[in-house]
């Protein structure tokens, strides 16, 4: 892929709709499965992320001439693990309680699929101001899928959003258990591509 | 020189394996041989050498608590010490859940009229039935991919036909003890004794990595044949998340060695139960009727989900 021609927003947007980290991509599936319980933590998870993205692409896009390409993906590892220790340091030291509520997810950020991919496909042949919007725009993606995911099983499961009594009562308690994350997370890939159906249908005429 | 021969390099890799699991199971004071429980209410500590008997009884010197929960202090209620004055014996007022480990704290031991510093002391029930249980439970109740929802890019991707999933399965396995024990020594040997804690991510994700290309360079020597049928899964290993979820783990709750062999064990097994299972599934599935909405990935999400919600149901179970 030769460097991008798109404009700041076409990166964000596309990060957002076209190629969304959860529902698109299908990488990192495992924290909106497993922590995805509530909205708070899918922000608060989002956030890091956002942060780790933004930060490795600007790192990578900055010292590309200077990696050799034989020892990239080691160097790219290197990279996230340093940006996601600080960031674990940073919620660890500011914000114990959502910490303690996300546990390792915020650790295991580090083995995050989008990241690299983000890094090996787009970082690593862009200017830094491109890779910077390009994260951002993947950190929003991550977000808005974590967000979208734990409004679902908020509201159905305990009836409130981000603390918030909306309902008035427990519609299904089932979406509070953790297996119910794969369920919702299937359904919403479901209208997704129901979505897309419909879509290209219109367009046919 | 036979003894070095390349016929007995996996005779001798094994042995310096044991030597350093054996080594492994020390307790981390140097002047505290042993601990153990006893009775219902009692923990033993062994000494290596004897220790002052007006110290040793003083019951402020020790302060004792369940792991999982430091603010509630266990009440000792007499300490006894035996004719040698090497082993001394808390009682403890009520009796002990001896499935949690326990912590012990003996501050500034002294003996012969030195003081020999405060020992922490980790007490747990040793025996194989709790490795098996952490095995089993690593394995099975606390299923990584069902229980805990790690390393699905990897099971979503793999578990499409039984024989990539079987491979994938015993690859990982192989790796993640590797992986594993070698950063459970550099943790405890290495991180801890200086104070590096925080470079764990980097350190065992740089670690993840070190083993698989090891793996991948050995096997590729050794066992072309296996080589061809599994070389294609390394790459995979080291983008799952259990891989380096588990030597973070293992730090936090700070296992010994053998624990750690267990969980990591367990881990790489239930990962392979869990792709075997899911697999067999999937390979029905080809001949279902799916609507055309759900085909690929949506379906398979929604039979993780029963998977995960039949897999609920070894919640609480524990053995022994």
């Amino acid at each position: 892929m030769p460097a991008t021609t798109k404009t700041n927003f076409q990166l964000v947007s596309n990060g957002i709709l076209n190629d969304n980290p959860i529902f698109r991509l299908a990488l990192s599936m495992c924290p909106a499965v497993g922590i995805s319980t509530t909205v708070m933590n899918g922000i608060m998870l989002g956030i890091a992320v956002l942060f780790v993205q933004v930060f490795s692409s600007c790192t990578i896009a900055l010292i590309k001439d200077h990696i050799h390409p034989r020892i990239r993906i080691p160097t790219y590892t290197l990279t996230i693990a340093t940006w996601v220790t600080v960031i674990d340091l940073v919620l660890a030291a500011y914000m114990p309680a959502a910490y303690k509520e996300m546990g390792i997810f915020v650790k295991l950020i580090v083995a995050f699929a989008i990241i690299t991919m983000r890094l090996e496909v787009f970082a690593c042949k862009n200017s830094v101001p491109a890779s910077f919007w390009d994260g951002i725009g993947m950190g929003l993606g991550f977000m808005a899928g974590m967000v979208a995911i734990g409004f679902v099983r908020e509201l159905l499961g305990m009836g409130t959003i981000l603390g918030y009594d909306v309902l008035g009562f427990r519609p299904l308690l089932f979406f509070v258990l953790p297996a119910a994350g794969f369920f919702c997370v299937g359904i919403m890939m479901a209208m997704f591509n129901y979505m897309e159906l419909v879509y290209n249908r219109k367009k046919k005429g | 020189m036979k003894i070095l021969g390349r016929k007995y390099l996996l005779l001798n890799i094994l042995l310096i394996i044991c030597l350093f699991l054996i080594g492994g199971c020390k307790p981390e004071h140097r002047f505290v041989k042993k601990t153990a429980f006893k009775d219902t209410n009692k923990i033993v500590i062994e000494f290596a050498g004897p220790v002052d008997e007006t110290w040793a009884k003083n019951r402020s010197n020790y302060t004792a608590c369940e792991k999982p929960d430091p603010d509630i202090r266990l009440k000792i209620i007499d300490v006894s010490l035996s004719a040698d004055k090497k082993k001394a014996t808390l009682v403890f007022a009520d009796d002990l859940n001896k499935n949690q480990p326990h912590v012990v704290t003996a501050t500034k031991i002294s003996s012969e009229g030195k003081s020999l510093g405060t020992a922490i002391l980790n007490v747990k029930k040793f025996y194989l039935g709790y490795l098996f249980s952490i095995l089993i439970g690593a394995m099975i109740i606390n299923n990584f991919v069902f229980t805990k929802y790690l390393g699905l890019c990897v099971f979503f991707g793999v578990s499409q036909k039984k024989s990539t999933a079987v491979g994938m399965g015993i690859t990982f396995t192989l790796v993640i003890v590797a992986s594993a024990m070698m950063s459970w020594f550099i943790y405890q040997f290495v991180l801890q004794p200086y104070r590096l804690d925080f470079l764990q991510i980097v350190v065992f994700i740089g670690l993840v990595s070190l083993s698989v290309q090891a793996v991948d360079t050995i096997l590729r020597k050794v066992n072309p044949l296996l080589f061809k049928a599994f070389g294609v899964y390394l790459v995979l290993v080291i983008a799952n998340c259990i891989i380096i979820a588990v030597p973070l783990i293992l730090a936090d709750n700070e296992y010994n060695a053998w624990e750690s062999l267990m969980l990591s064990l367990g881990a790489g097994l239930g990962f392979l139960i869990a792709l075997f299972l899911m697999s067999s599934v999937r390979e029905r599935l080809e001949l279902a009727n799916v609507p055309p909405t759900y085909r690929g990935l949506p379906i398979a999400f929604v039979l993780a989900g029963l998977f995960a919600l039949s897999f609920l149901g070894f919640s609480g179970m524990s053995i022994f």
